[in-house]
């Protein structure tokens, strides 16, 4: 019962999950310490970044809508420009190299708002591997885009149709089939959580992001960052932007969680934001801050980005929060779209409805600081999965 | 823990599951004293949980049902109560997921569980490594520690160098449910388990029939049966009868 890497984040963070799991977990861990210290491995992993992934992305200096908020000048981060829309890429790329490497062939994912199900199955028909994502039928609904896509790789896309049909019932039936499976799949999670040692691996993996993005801005604007923005889910694009910046202690790092229709409305994914339901708990392996009755069920939740809509926040961001090195915030459906808008018409870039959450927390700082000043956003996907939802909520408005 | 060790006298002991809450609290607790006074030699009783990730389709169906019923941790403990004033002597041991233990907060459920009358816990969600909290909490009533299929060698005798109560042995890789053949490989399986431990060792996970019960019962020391027996009393017009010739069934089979 030796663990290779610290397998919690203060309080945060663990193993909570059944026995017959336990020595997968502790198989990965092995293969993922021996692969990042495996010069091999990081070349193929770096050379494919770079030659299928379009690695490194953009930061983007928005100019115009830095001049339309008068403040702070915004960088946007663009993981909507690498292969397959978002940044889930970076995750199941690194993933899906060392699942080859531990020799198995199947692999199961879990996907809300489709990104990392389209980045799975990628991957899967990049490496040969066989895969099956598990997707609630409400997200099925309003991700249509993304599961003919996934469909179209050579995924197969099972749909979930427990609980609330949303991204934690897809993972409970991806944790389900892991658990049949074990000896011959690999559970490629796609965020920041779950069990040790998926919140280390996947932030080692996403922290691409923000070592990109460091060395970009410095280049760009000739400055470390006053601020960095990034919405958080279960917190994989925010944490992988976050992490490289934890040592500038001049650099304010802001989480921004799904407000939806208003944290005070109970109709909402902030964890951190209403702590009459986010309280301390256990869920999919971890122990973390998750949105519960006062009974110990793990609340419903709501928002108009199926990527931000879950119960549970990655643990090292709990930790973050403690330690006050990054702050959480959330906004709500109507502050997103309307970011949404925004960036649409002064920069020329549609982004994920859940990046725009992100877009709205700069909408909000931005006049609150000088233009020598600098925010980056993490503009964590591209919004063309999100088109069918963004006519439904604005309709004739759009 | 001597309602725990006594039920170990006469075995192989016959073990089902059932879930508080289903159909509803008040008949969940009839199928329960049906059970116990009908054979059961030891009863898991269930908490639901919005998230069962190790449950197959029946025992989720069934919990919840519980859920929509309103069952929480301290109507559970109420039920537990209720069954011991009832004059149920067989041990109950608790089995659910940890979230909604950790909330209803560990020094109350063991101080509550104690008084109520129950005999232990099985939280399928907690593994060794992040029991130490728990086990601390609810002592002197044991958490079952849980082994499978996957646990190497090396790690079965880290996992049952300190169990209590009995060894839940879980027979396959997956999750719970009645399954048409038993799992490849059950004897050796038992044999790598008692190498480790003096503790009873009982099978639980895909055993469905008196036939398939029996012939667990000749490897191990105690037999779980969950879905199917969730299953028989749902489906059932009368699930205090079909709890009663449930476990009278399993019963003989073993005997």
């Amino acid at each position: 019962m030796t663990t290779r890497l610290p397998h919690k984040f203060g309080p945060y963070g663990g193993q909570f999950v059944p026995e017959t799991l336990m020595p997968a977990l502790d198989e990965l861990e092995a293969a993922y310490v021996a692969a990042r210290q495996d010069p091999a491995f990081q070349a193929e992993l770096e050379g494919l970044l770079r030659t299928y992934v379009g690695r490194p992305t953009p930061l983007t200096h928005a100019r115009r809508l830095s001049e339309h908020l008068g403040g702070a000048q915004i960088y946007l981060k663009r993981e909507d420009l690498a292969h397959t829309g978002a940044h889930k890429i970076n995750n199941a790329l690194g993933q899906g190299l060392l699942v080859k490497r531990m020799g198995k062939r199947r692999i199961v994912a879990e996907t809300g708002a489709g990104q990392h199900g389209v980045a799975s199955a990628t991957v899967a028909a990049l490496l040969g591997l066989e895969c099956v994502v598990y997707m609630g039928t409400v997200d099925i609904a309003r991700q249509q885009p993304n599961v003919f896509r996934m469909r179209l790789l050579g995924a197969e896309v099972r749909p979930v149709d427990s609980g609330s049909q949303t991204l934690k019932d897809a993972i409970n039936e991806a944790i389900r089939d892991w658990v049949t499976n074990v000896q011959t799949t690999h559970y490629l999670l796609g965020s920041a959580l779950g069990p040790h040692p998926y919140p280390t691996m996947v932030r080692d993996f996403q922290s691409v992001i923000g070592r990109e993005a460091r060395a970009q801005v410095q280049a760009q604007a000739g400055q470390l960052p006053d601020l960095c923005i990034a919405c958080v889910g279960g917190g994989s694009n925010a944490i992988g932007l976050f992490h490289p910046f934890l040592d500038d202690d001049g650099v304010e790092l802001i989480g921004v969680e799904a407000g939806g229709a208003g944290v005070e409305t109970g109709r909402h994914a902030a964890r951190f934001g209403d702590p009459g339901r986010g309280r301390l708990g256990v869920i999919h392996g971890t122990r973390t801050f998750v949105l519960q009755t006062d009974d110990g069920q793990i609340a419903d939740t709501h928002s108009v980005s199926a990527g931000l809509d879950y119960a549970a926040v990655g643990p090292e961001h709990a930790q973050l929060r403690d330690l006050e090195r990054a702050y959480y915030t959330s906004a709500t459906d109507q502050e997103a779209l309307a970011a949404l808008q925004l960036l649409c018409r002064t920069e020329g870039i549609i982004p994920a409805l859940e990046s725009a959450h992100a877009v709205a927390e700069a909408v909000k700082r931005a006049p609150q600081l000088r233009p020598d000043q600098v925010i980056v956003i993490n503009v964590s996907g591209r919004g063309d999965k999100d088109l069918n939802t963004i006519i439904g909520e604005l309709g004739e408005k759009a | 823990m001597t309602r725990l060790a006594n039920a170990f006298d006469r075995r192989p002991t016959f073990m089902p599951y059932y879930p508080l809450g289903f159909p509803t609290p008040a008949l969940s607790v009839d199928v329960i004293e049906a059970l116990a006074r009908n054979g059961a030699d030891l009863i898991e009783v269930g908490l639901p949980f919005s998230d069962p990730l190790a449950d197959g389709p029946v025992i989720q169906r069934a919990t919840q049902i519980a859920l929509q019923q309103g069952l929480t941790v301290a109507k559970a403990l109420q039920a537990v109560a209720e069954l011991r004033a009832r004059g149920v002597t067989t041990p109950l041991v608790l089995m659910g997921y940890f979230n909604p233990l950790l909330a209803y907060g560990l020094e109350r459920l063991a101080r509550k569980a104690a008084e109520a009358g129950a005999d232990g816990f099985i939280v399928p969600d907690l593994p060794p490594e992040e029991a130490a909290e728990f086990e601390a909490a609810i002592a002197p009533l044991p958490q079952i520690r849980m082994v499978a299929p996957t646990t190497p060698d090396e790690r079965l005798a880290a996992v049952l160098s300190e169990a209590r109560g009995f060894v839940y042995m879980v027979s396959l890789t997956g999750v719970t449910g009645a399954r048409t053949a038993l799992a490849e490989g059950l004897a050796e399986f038992v044999g790598r388990v008692r190498a480790h431990t003096a503790l009873p060792v009982c099978v639980g996970f895909g055993i469905g029939t008196p036939e398939q019960a029996q012939a667990v019962g000749a490897l191990a020391d105690g037999v779980i049966v969950g879905s199917a027996c969730v299953r028989a009393i749902g489906e059932s017009a009368d699930p205090v009868r079909t709890a009663a010739d449930f476990a009278r069934a399993f019963k003989a089979a073993l005997a």
